[in-house]
């Protein structure tokens, strides 16, 4: 039986000082019985002598500094983790969330996870298809990666996520596959949303969902992703599973965590964000990827909200440093009416390169997917002089340019939600839009492959 | 009988434990903490109390625990076995951790650098009674098929050979023994240990003056770096900073490439070590991974080993500099290592500087940067021993007023600045040839023009003139257009234009692309120039622009980048020859 203490001494927002201690130990979960009987979870944030400074993961409502018992339980907090986790909706600490019964453990594992030895990782080469044009042709998305969408108030990510969870397939693809999905703060509809898509597409019997909603407690957002990531690495490493893990809103995770930062009164960096947010998010990206020897992987696509659509906002920025690319959302594509926004010459997904080519896709993608970028730059730019100086004033080849980047966004960039476009049609419609350029003008493209593909005159 | 000094935990913070008994123990120390043994560095002390960065996650610990001090700094095993390894910011062997504890870095798990029961045939070049002093070389152990490990005498000592053999000898075997001055012996085993956070000694620095050649034509022809110089790449993501560090890596000429990922992705790290041993050194023709070192202390990985791993990349560095060999360090990114050090900073609750890093920021970078140079090497051979320094900076949003994009710029000579509109536009490597800039430019061109071609730098300098005038003509183009340009305005754009596709735009997962050698980043200049030089003449000669940019071989020039070393001599002779003959002919349909 742990020891059970009753001196708490400070309460503030999400932080707690109990002192007298013995024995605590840096990291340690501890417990809150409430007079009424309730459990609260917290952890050790720093402990200095007999005082360790707490960390609640819920809501402080309730708790006395009279009558609050603190137990400290030894360990870290964990994760009960089984196969029956699949199909299951949980809250964001963990618990069954949609009646049915508690997990019965496989075993117990801590949340925070411990790093994966980078001599030991293998690298993710898979081709993912997703079915979205402007992902496969231009940003592939590999096994084994971290790709979030960057996203903004009022812009579809929620269903360009439920359609690359619905469309995502191996084109070996007789493994197994298991989504996990986290929502942390976001709003009642837009979990609705995702648990609908995926109950509609028969999805919800291979995921496993977490969900904090926005009127959860905020601290106890902090505990979400690590949870999701938990139960990912369980599927994917120990039940040999292709786990494709869905987060939603980074954003508000990085809130709850200034939070904190901010209760502690630590040194703030950028905008009141602790200076090892950048540390902090790594250690949940970084759980994505490949391991030798095990048939699992985990890919990740976080999605975050960036605050007044800037990417140089900590958040994204940070984010786009630790993770193998970004799809961005655009507002002018959006407001024209094209679905998926996806903005694709900022978009990037760094790990394309290996997992493309003859073999894999085909042996035209990478030439073509360099084409299209400096083609439709190009276009973009003469379409931007276009509207300063009229059409006239562009030189043959720039109107070319400006009328290919129209037909790119229609018809490459805008498929719609429900539209899956195999590989082979997405090669072939990049190829359809090239041909509107004279040959001379495919530079990127090796010769034996323009003679090959090439449709225009 | 164990006299090391022993404290016991009162705090933990993080990576930070606070050890109360510490008194005797010394600044920068080692400890073990816990029975763990977890490996820490004394940072601060107050009194009997020590402050000790954890190198390893400290969940866990707690008050009550002891800390024993191992009384040294923090130091790293320099020896045979280093090359082709990859290991963690204080050189644990990840790849033996691997097979030790699994897929996953376990706490206090331990295991020596340098393997213990491998043995090396080392072949003695000095003998019994000769006088040795530090940096002398004892000598050979073929490590690599492409490097000889040059095993030395450690920097302070020195006496005369009592007894030394070749033969087949493990890293703690004694392979000389010598006898100091005071008629001491000392026992030398092909390993030595230094001290990571205090510089190898040289007997003096030498200015660079040779380029390091690393294949990227804009690096090469415009920014060029030295030979034991220093440059910075800061870039915002995606502008290809990596890519760029490892294009580096594999092509820069160099015996030894020490490639230090500091908080970054673990995916880069495996990319590394799976595709390096694959690629063939352009120098020896041995696989790559034979001349490189990889210090992985990814973002997840503990903060404090990340502080750590740049000095430990470095020793290592200046270890194989001191040997007389050309070493090129990359650190990617000085940003992460910069953020350990405030996270540090922040825990010890230290007024902060800028953005709350500490005020010693700047300082601990140039003391990092200063340990690149060209240096005559300890050893009474007089050999000059080669370190060249490269870091990536990663400044939040790109913003270059960023503390440690600041301070990294006082320090270095080249500055790579990769533009995130490049990048969109595929343009790559980013290299903004605007704003980046090498201090080095002046040396390296009068070597170029004496060992290339006479009139590289001249080449370059026109080159770099037309880029220039080819940013102010785009702005007046946005604003009125383009046919309020004259025809030699049109030329230069046209010719511009064709600089920055066919020459300072570079495929780096193109087989031929990936490198190229001087002679042919000369010819490939040299043609794009022409067609400048003579479509002015052309010109002047009322001769027509449109048909002079519709010129078929035009094309030719714009794909000789894919021409491959071997072919690429006589191809230039050819494109020249007949672009001499098209234009002469198109003069003669004009008149």
């Amino acid at each position: 039986m742990a020891k059970e203490y009753r001196t708490i001494e400070d309460v503030a927002g999400p932080l707690m000082l109990v002192r007298n201690v013995k024995d605590v130990k840096y990291d340690e979960l501890g417990e809150i019985e409430l007079v009424n009987g309730d459990i609260r979870y917290c952890k050790v944030l720093e402990i200095d002598g007999e005082d360790a400074l707490v960390q609640l993961f819920e809501s402080s409502i309730g708790i006395s500094v009279n009558t609050g018992k603190v137990r400290f339980l030894g360990r870290g907090l964990e994760l009960a983790v089984a196969a029956d986790m699949l199909g299951r909706v949980f809250s964001g600490m963990g618990q069954p969330k949609d009646g049915g019964p508690e997990i019965i453990p496989d075993k117990m594992m801590d949340v925070n996870g411990t790093p994966i030895n980078p001599a030991a990782r293998d690298y993710p080469n898979e081709f993912i298809e997703t079915g979205v044009s402007a992902i496969d042709g231009l940003n592939t998305l590999v096994r084994g990666q971290k790709l979030p969408i960057f996203s903004a108030s009022g812009l579809p990510h929620a269903r360009l996520a439920a359609q690359i969870a619905r469309q995502a397939r191996v084109l070996d693809d007789s493994e197994k596959f298991a989504v996990v999905f986290a929502a942390m703060g976001i709003t009642f509809e837009e979990s609705d949303f995702f648990i609908r898509d995926f109950r509609r597409t028969g999805a919800l019997d291979r995921a496993v969902m977490f969900i904090n909603l926005a009127d959860d407690p905020a601290i106890e957002r902090i505990a979400t992703p690590r949870m999701a990531l938990t139960a990912a690495e369980y599927l994917a490493f120990d039940q040999d599973m292709h786990v494709l893990v869905l987060m939603t809103d980074i954003t508000y995770y990085a809130e709850a965590l200034r939070e904190v930062s901010a209760a502690r009164k630590e040194v703030p960096g950028r905008r009141g964000y602790p200076g090892y947010l950048y540390t902090d998010l790594a250690s949940l990206y970084e759980r994505a990827g490949r391991i030798k020897g095990k048939k699992g992987s985990i890919t990740f696509v976080p999605i975050l909200t960036m605050p007044d659509d800037d990417k140089t906002h900590p958040i994204p920025d940070l984010t786009g440093y630790i993770t193998e690319g970004q799809v961005i959302l655009s507002r002018e594509l959006h407001r024209s009416g094209y679905a998926p926004p996806v903005d694709v010459l900022p978009s990037l997904s760094r790990l394309k390169d290996k997992g493309i080519g003859k073999g894999k896709t085909r042996e035209d993608h990478a030439n073509t997917m360099n084409q299209l970028f400096a083609a439709y730059s190009r276009g973009k730019d003469a379409k931007e002089l276009s509207v300063i100086l009229g059409e006239e004033a562009l030189s043959e080849i720039d109107r070319l340019y400006a009328k290919f980047a129209d037909a790119f966004e229609q018809e490459y960039v805008s498929q719609g939600f429900e539209t899956s476009r195999s590989i082979e049609d997405t090669l072939d419609l990049g190829w359809d839009l090239l041909s509107m350029l004279p040959k001379n003008e495919l530079k990127r493209i090796r010769e034996d492959l323009i003679d090959k593909y090439y449709k225009g005159a | 009988m164990d006299n090391r000094v022993r404290g016991e935990i009162i705090k933990v913070s993080g990576p930070l434990v606070v050890a109360h008994g510490m008194r005797d123990a010394n600044m920068f120390d080692v400890v073990e903490v816990s029975e763990q043994k977890l490996i820490g560095e004394i940072i601060e002390m107050h009194g009997d109390d020590a402050s000790i960065q954890v190198y390893e996650e400290t969940a866990g610990l707690g008050p009550g625990e002891t800390v024993v001090s191992r009384g040294l700094p923090l130091s790293v095993e320099l020896g045979p076995g280093l090359i082709g390894g990859i290991y963690d910011g204080i050189l644990r062997p990840l790849d033996v951790l691997v097979e030790q504890e699994g897929n996953r870095i376990k706490k206090g798990a331990f295991a020596p650098a340098l393997n213990r029961e491998k043995t090396w045939t080392f072949e003695a070049r000095c003998k019994v009674g000769d006088r040795v002093f530090g940096g002398d070389i004892l000598g050979l152990v073929q490590e690599t098929e492409s490097l000889a490990h040059r095993i030395m005498v450690p920097p302070h000592a020195a006496g005369e050979i009592t007894s030394i053999e070749s033969g087949d000898f493990t890293v703690t075997d004694t392979i000389c023994r010598l006898k100091d001055d005071r008629g001491k012996t000392i026992e030398l085993t092909m390993m030595q240990r230094w001290p990571v956070r205090i510089g190898r000694p040289y007997i003096e620095k030498i200015a660079p003056e040779e380029p390091l050649v690393t294949g990227q034509r804009s690096i090469d022809s415009f920014f060029p770096v030295a030979k034991g110089g220093t440059a910075a790449v800061p870039g915002p993501f995606g502008s290809g900073k990596t890519v760029i560090q490892h294009q580096l890596a594999k092509w820069a000429e160099a015996d030894v490439v020490v490639y230090i990922g500091c908080g970054e992705r673990g995916n880069e790290m495996t990319d590394v070590l799976m595709e390096f041993p694959q690629l063939e050194d352009p120098k020896t023709g041995y696989s790559l991974m034979k001349r490189t070192i990889l210090i992985a202390n990814t973002s997840d990985m503990p903060v404090a080993a990340r502080e750590a791993s740049i000095y430990t990349g470095i020793t290592i560095a200046e270890y194989f500099r001191d040997m007389g060999y050309s070493v090129s360090v990359m650190a990617d990114s000085t940003s992460r290592w910069a953020e350990a050090l405030r996270e540090m900073s922040g825990r010890l609750e230290e007024m902060p500087g800028e953005e709350g890093y500490p005020a010693y920021l700047g300082s601990r970078l140039a003391v990092f940067y200063e340990r690149a140079g060209t240096v005559r090497c300890l050893g009474s051979d007089n050999r000059t021993g080669i370190l060249t320094a490269i870091g990536a900076v990663s400044p939040p949003g790109g913003d270059l007023s960023d503390p440690v994009a600041q301070s990294t710029l006082r320090s270095v000579q080249v500055f790579w600045s990769l533009d995130s509109q490049l990048a969109y536009r595929r343009h790559f490597p980013a290299i903004n040839w605007l704003t980046s800039y090498s201090l080095y430019s002046q040396k390296v061109d009068a070597w170029l023009d004496d060992n290339v071609a006479k009139d590289y730098s001249q080449l370059r300098k026109d080159a770099m003139r037309l880029l220039q005038e080819e940013s102010a003509l785009e702005e007046i183009v946005r604003l009125i257009g383009h046919d309020a340009l004259s025809e030699e305005d049109r030329l230069k754009l046209e010719a511009a234009r064709s600089l920055r596709e066919d020459f300072l735009h570079q495929n780096s997962f193109d087989e031929i692309d990936t490198f190229t050698s001087l002679k042919k980043q000369y010819r490939m200049l040299s043609l794009l120039m022409s067609f400048y030089y003579e479509g002015r003449r052309f010109l002047g000669a009322k001769g027509s622009y449109d048909r002079l940019f519709k010129m078929p071989i035009r094309d030719d020039i714009a794909r000789f980048k894919q021409v491959p070393e071997e072919k690429a001599e006589a191809r230039y002779e050819e494109l020249k020859a007949r672009f001499q003959s098209d234009l002469a002919a198109l003069h003669a349909e004009e008149k």
